[in-house]
């Protein structure tokens, strides 16, 4: 760590690190701020620790033993931060849930992690956990900090974080010194997290990681690029997600920047602009719908605003390209770099919340070369990161000034990056994890020797950077007998603002076909302004005028790729994937083998001679209503047969 | 919150005695009562044209009603004006949406404060010292009272008229409780929404009713016969002006004279549900 001097040893642990920290910032700096009631309240470092050591010294009271699990569930909100950092404090392990699970996946997680105490934001949250106390018999608390809609709720299980801190302030005052012998006794080997991964296959597994994981990660990646105390960032993100744990917790205690906190998840992007973040790490489609409000906006200004914009990104992206190339920009390109962003870029990225921003990363998932480009064109400093949960977050970065839009980066420091015979990315580094909670033979086949399998198919190019092409298992291979990533065409896809998700058919196939959703507000806008009606989101799919436009966004997309590789025929789903069903993980990943699964008949439809296919179904809501679906979806062909 | 009248929970808040209620030839209401204990919610519900509005608009005085009384805390407020009692707090909001349109959400809220300002004219233009403290402490009501009950703080800077239906109907319960009514009157607060929509607002009015800082007692007119029977502790059944029965949910879903009127009706009554 560049300017905090502080060693990352195997004896420090996270809780040692935190009481470091707010001891050394006390009352003197803000450690966060939530936006809470319209206005920004700012959480010094001492009230921070203030917190924590009560919180934690409850938990103690209640009965936590070291290496005892607390499940959390809930926005991203101070409490949050306390209860995982109060938990770790007394030498439990934090496991986190997405806000959006469902009960399924809660009963699985809670009762495999073997979770004692569960802590959930509100009523919401505790209704899961009260449904799943029986198929759970080591959960023994359910804790809650929003008294919003709680006063009909007496069971004896439930207690409020208010009365749990009464119970630390309780135990504090009979044994002064046990918070700190309980930090002290915490070691870097201890573990600190137990994490779900989404798996796009199977049930999600349980990665250990140790605190010396967690903290070398934050060590690293912060050696390439530094923060300072002074700087800011926003946690919207779930918790859940390493890459939120990554910034909020190994980067934030290690610099102690300021963590803020947005109102509710609606005002995020509002909030987020407020603050202007210095630092930002989000998954590509929080990318990609910022390009989206851009390219929407756009088609909604007036003439000379469209000029103005069309001629800053064409200098925009000439100038960002010179700078992928390497080439010195000439002096009239600066002149009219500096002229665009005066008169486009600072505004934009005023609106997108970017107008501070140092260095912005994307990871978790494949982002597309064109949103890549437009960032940098608006002169956005956005880096790749390549990573796993299994690897503490991150392996690979993006350097300035040696951005590869195709490429992940090279290595962080201490991390080896290596490709198998098999053409498989593996990696070794202090951050690997531990193993599988309760699983041996995943372990097994995940790590072996000190390295960690990926899973991942990728090489590396002439310069040293990491290169990933895909999940091995969804590599397909083309009618030429090329191997080719679906990812790729579905990024490329998605960088259209009428298409909100792709799914890239063609593995051994003689041509290649996208299942396509529109994005219901934009199509749904599109078509408003040409007085096309439609009362729902399957009709308007289906309308011919849609077809038309889409079609039209994936020959535009189709025109730089290989023969081979372009799409030939396509076909609008009547909905959009969703977690919820299964078809995308909680981190908005495609699970391919359960589409090809659930729209066999589309498939086949696809790849038969028909133009139309037939589709009846039920879908079964939450509350338990069914409705049922029945409509014909349109095949369009976008090849000659000639191209074929 | 400190209620002005001083009642206790059960005494009658609203007492109406055999109103009659004329437009030309035509009886409104002919001989209707009422009586609304503190604390309740008590729902009227009736077939259309049975009355229901013009009984809301009677007890908050937009219609002055021929015969009978109506008596609020134990005061008669038959000759009050409407701003008049909702100075006593009775507070309202309307089956159709009015709303300032081209107003912010925040604005909109912020005129239902208007009856507790005190700074006057002079001090209000000149933004003196007492004014901006007195509008802090209003906006900080707004705050933590209403805008996070009603979970609207993405939409607090927004035009209310670009607001989707559901919204627009949270702004107008919003603005009602800005009044920090003592007894609110809701004119179906559930037309037009959707199931989750539906869900929340009953979730809002309970948690009016019950929430210890607000405990106001509410007279519902609604046709989701699902939420009015599953949140209602009284139910007053109109029927062309006159009213058939009144009492707990049960009694009134086993009264034969209803379900002939209205509830035999079964499809009415399965609405959503």
């Amino acid at each position: 760590m560049e300017g905090s001097g502080i060693q990352v040893t195997k004896d420090l642990s996270i809780p040692k690190l935190f009481l470091l920290q707010a001891k050394k910032y006390g009352d003197g700096k803000v450690a966060m701020r939530e936006k809470e009631f319209g206005i920004w309240r700012p959480i010094t470092w001492a009230e921070y620790l203030e917190n924590v050591k009560y919180l934690s010294l409850g938990f103690i009271h209640l009965g936590l033993e070291k290496g005892d699990k607390v499940a959390m569930i809930g926005d991203n909100r101070p409490e949050g931060l306390w209860t995982e950092m109060a938990a770790l404090c007394a030498g439990g392990v934090a496991v986190w849930l997405f806000q959006d699970c469902l009960m399924e996946e809660v009963k699985y997680i809670i009762d495999h992690s073997d979770t004692k105490f569960f802590v959930g934001e509100g009523q919401e949250e505790v209704d899961k956990g009260l449904s799943i106390l029986e198929d759970c018999p080591r959960l023994e608390k359910i804790l809650w900090d929003d008294p919003k809609g709680m006063r009909g709720y007496t069971q004896k299980v439930l207690i409020s974080l208010k009365e749990v801190m009464e119970l630390g302030k309780q135990l504090d005052r009979e044994k002064p010194h046990l918070f700190e012998e309980r930090i002290q006794s915490t070691s870097g080997d201890d573990i600190a997290l137990l994490f779900y991964t989404s798996g796009t296959t199977a049930l999600p597994k349980g990665v250990l990681l140790s605190h010396y994981n967690m903290l070398t990660m934050g060590k690293n990646l912060m050696a390439v690029d530094p923060c300072t105390p002074e700087d800011d960032f926003v946690s919207y993100l779930p918790f859940a997600w390493i890459g939120e744990q990554m910034m909020s917790v190994s980067c934030g205690l290690q610099v102690g920047f300021t963590i803020n906190f947005p109102e509710e998840p609606e005002t995020a992007k509002e909030n987020i602009r407020e603050i202007g973040p210095h630092v930002m790490f989000a998954p590509p489609r929080m990318y990609e719908e910022m390009t989206r409000v851009v390219q929407v906006k756009h088609l909604d200004a007036a003439w000379a605003k469209r000029r103005m914009y069309a001629w800053a990104m064409k200098v925009g992206y000439r100038v960002a390209n010179m700078g992928f190339e390497k080439k010195a920009v000439p002096w009239y390109w600066k002149l009219a770099g500096w002229l665009a962003y005066f008169s486009v870029h600072k505004k934009l990225r005023d609106h997108l919340g970017l107008s501070r921003i140092r260095n912005a990363y994307t990871g978790g998932a494949a982002m597309g070369p064109d949103h890549f480009r437009f960032f940098h064109a608006l002169g956005v400093n956005l880096k790749q990161i390549y990573g796993q949960t299994e690897i503490a977050g991150i392996s690979v970065v993006h350097r300035t000034g040696d951005i590869k839009f195709d490429t992940v980066g090279t290595p962080i420091p201490d991390t080896e990056v290596a490709i198998t015979e098999e053409g498989e990315i593996i990696s070794r580094s202090p951050s690997v994890f531990l193993g599988y909670y309760k699983n041996p033979e995943a372990t097994e086949s995940a790590l072996k020797d000190g390295w960690l399998y990926s899973g991942d198919k990728g090489f590396i190019d002439e310069d040293g950077h990491l290169v990933v092409f895909d999940r091995s298992k969804d590599v397909m291979t083309l009618r030429d007998g090329r191997l080719f990533s679906p990812q790729y065409l579905e990024t490329r896809l998605k960088f259209s603002p009428y298409i909100k998700d792709a799914w890239i058919i063609g593995h051994e196939r003689p041509y290649i076909t996208a299942v396509t959703c529109i994005d219901y507000n934009v199509v749904g806008k599109w078509a408003d302004e040409r007085k096309i009606n439609y009362t729902s989101y399957p009709e308007l799919s289906q309308k011919p005028e849609v077809r038309e436009l889409i079609a039209g966004q994936i020959k535009e997309a189709n025109k730089d790729l290989p023969v081979p590789a372009r799409i030939h025929k396509y076909v609008n789903l009547y909905k959009e994937f969703d977690a919820d069903d299964d078809e995308l993980t909680r981190t908005r990943k495609l699970r391919r083998a359960f589409v090809e699964e659930r729209y066999r008949d589309i498939l086949e439809g696809l790849y038969g001679s028909g133009d139309v296919i037939h589709m009846e179904t039920t879908i079964t809501y939450e509350d338990g209503r069914q409705s049922h679906i029945n409509t014909d979806l349109h095949i369009s062909k976008l090849l000659d047969e000639e191209d074929l | 919150m400190v209620h002005r009248s001083g009642l206790n929970h059960g005494d009658f808040i609203l007492e109406i005695e055999d109103i009659h209620m004329y437009f030309g030839k035509v009886a409104a209401l002919s001989g209707v009562s009422l009586k609304v204990r503190k604390g309740d919610i008590h729902s009227i519900i009736g077939p259309n044209g049975a009355g229901k509005t013009v009984m809301m608009n009677c007890i908050n005085g937009l219609y002055k009603p021929q015969k009978g009384s109506i008596c609020y805390c134990g005061q008669r407020i038959n000759h009050l004006s409407p701003h008049k009692r909702s100075k006593l707090g009775i507070s309202r909001t309307f089956q159709k949406i009015e709303l300032f349109s081209g107003m912010s959400v925040l604005d909109n809220i912020r005129l239902g404060r208007h009856i507790h300002m005190k700074s006057g004219m002079f001090s209000g233009s000149l933004y003196l010292g007492k004014t901006a403290r007195e509008e802090i402490l209003h906006r900080r009501f707004i705050e933590e009272e209403i805008i996070d009950l009603l979970e609207i703080e993405s939409i607090r800077n927004k035009t209310v008229g670009m607001l989707p239906y559901g919204l627009q109907k949270r702004v107008e319960l919003g603005r009602a409780l800005a009044l920090e009514p003592e007894l609110l009157i809701l004119d179906e607060p559930l037309a037009g929404l959707n199931l989750e929509e539906v869900e929340d607002m009953a979730r809002f009015i309970l948690d009016v009713n019950q929430e210890e800082r607000w405990q106001v007692t509410c007279v519902l007119v609604e046709h989701d016969m699902g939420v009015v029977m599953d949140i209602s502790d009284r139910v007053l059944v109109l029927n062309f002006g006159n009213a058939i029965t009144d009492g707990t949910p049960k009694e009134v879903q086993a009264n034969p004279e209803v379900i002939r009127a209205y509830l035999g009706e079964e499809d009415l009554y399965a609405t959503r549900r």
